[in-house]
């Protein structure tokens, strides 16, 4: 399983390629949406993507919006790992295509448990 | 550890032991230290020692006593807990239960409950994919402690607890936000009963149960016990009843009136043919 780690701050990527990593995930990372969308245009290999909503440049949201408008990424699994708590944010990105969403702060946990409701925790 | 500190530690394993039935190792003292230091500063005390002191002493209130029994025995837990027993309640039991019985009352048992979140998440099921069955489910949570029932029945959580095993989507539509922590919606707490219940003493009247989830509490109790409880829940499980305990809990070798039963990748215990009330 391989998972994109979409996120501007470098501590935040860290601590979740640790989690990841540690639960079997061969991990990538990008620090925006943009860097992100031309990522999975250059490869095929990713199941899941974790993405920030707050970033320069490209956005979460919009990066959502766009990945689901293409059709070649439909099976790919997408949560929101954002500091953004507002019910009608979550809502928003449930709408715009997001299939979990994690609220910073977090634990190791809730990451875990999110991905197994996803049914794509490595074995 | 000093002398005086292997003494304590006993002494309130003891304690425990006599008020809940709940056996607590030798390995489980930094349970002690972590659980009952804050108890300690909280009730006055200069230190844990002070505090078991008091105990000891006869000084402390049955209220503190009771506190330091409901501090260690408080448990872990999330909403959809381990996922798999959820999975195996949605796509098996309450189907076959509605095939066999479409109009009856289906009433669950969640004890041990804690804070509420396994009843909360069995409720959220119930109204998400059998609607029919939500004003004929009957749902009672129990537990020892009675200021985790009183944080159960406030049904108030953390943005740490909601984050835990909670679909998204369930957050948005059965939960409100006050400030920083999310309040179950009151469609969702009416459907769960909160009592005060010692498993190990003589239980209160409980009515013929279809479903039992009883998870991560037999570990902690001595054989005996664990035996006790298993008969006290045979006279209460319907002959077509579903028990459901932890992952790393069982029937086998404690009471041969139960068969495991697959589900998915989970297991429940059903009352086998001849054992039948």
């Amino acid at each position: 399983m391989a998972v994109l780690i979409v996120d501007d701050s470098k501590a935040m990527r860290s601590l979740l390629r640790h989690i990841l990593k540690g639960a079997g995930f061969e991990v990538f990372e990008a620090c925006d949406g943009q860097e992100a969308l031309d990522y999975l245009q250059r490869t095929h290999e990713i199941n899941l993507v974790l993405v920030d909503w707050d970033m320069p440049g490209m956005d979460g949201y919009a990066f959502l919006q766009a990945v689901r408008a293409i059709p070649v990424y439909h099976q790919l699994r997408l949560m929101m790992v954002t500091a953004e708590s507002e019910i009608e944010q979550i809502s928003r990105a449930l709408a715009a295509g997001a299939d979990e969403y994690v609220m910073k702060p977090f634990t190791r946990d809730a990451v875990l448990e999110k991905l197994n409701l996803l049914g794509i925790l490595p074995d | 550890m000093n002398a005086t500190c292997a003494s304590d530690f006993n002494y309130i394993r003891e304690l425990v032991r006599r008020h809940s039935a709940i056996v607590l190792e030798a390995d489980k003292d930094y349970l002690i230290e972590t659980r009952l230091t804050p108890l300690a500063r909280q009730a006055g005390f200069a230190s844990l020692e002070a505090l078991i002191a008091a105990l000891r002493a006869n000084s402390a209130t049955s209220t503190l006593r009771n506190q330091v029994v409901e501090a260690i025995t408080t448990h872990e837990t999330s909403f959809f807990r381990d996922f798999h027993p959820f999975e195996a309640l949605k796509t098996t039991v309450l189907p076959e239960l509605l095939a066999k019985r479409s109009s009856s009352n289906v009433t669950i048992w969640c004890a041990a409950c804690s804070s509420g979140q396994e009843p909360f998440s069995i409720a959220m099921l119930v109204r998400e994919h059998f609607p029919t069955l939500r004003n004929r489910v009957r749902i009672i949570a129990t537990d020892l402690s009675g200021a985790i029932l009183a944080r159960a029945k406030e049904g108030l959580y953390s943005q740490i607890e909601v984050n835990r095993g909670l679909p998204a989507v369930l957050l948005t539509r059965y939960f409100q936000r006050q400030g920083l922590q999310w309040r179950i919606r009151p469609e969702i707490r009416q459907m769960v009963e909160f009592r005060q219940n010692n498993l190990a003493e003589s239980w209160p009247p409980i009515p013929p149960l279809d479903i039992v989830f009883m998870r991560n509490i037999l570990i902690y109790f001595d054989l005996g016990t664990k035996k006790a409880i298993l008969a006290k829940i045979r006279g209460v499980l319907k002959s077509s009843g579903y028990l459901f305990l932890g992952s790393s809990e069982t029937t086998l070798n404690l009471d041969a009136a139960f068969e495991p039963i697959s589900m998915g990748k989970s297991v429940c215990y059903k009352l086998r043919q001849n054992q039948m009330l």
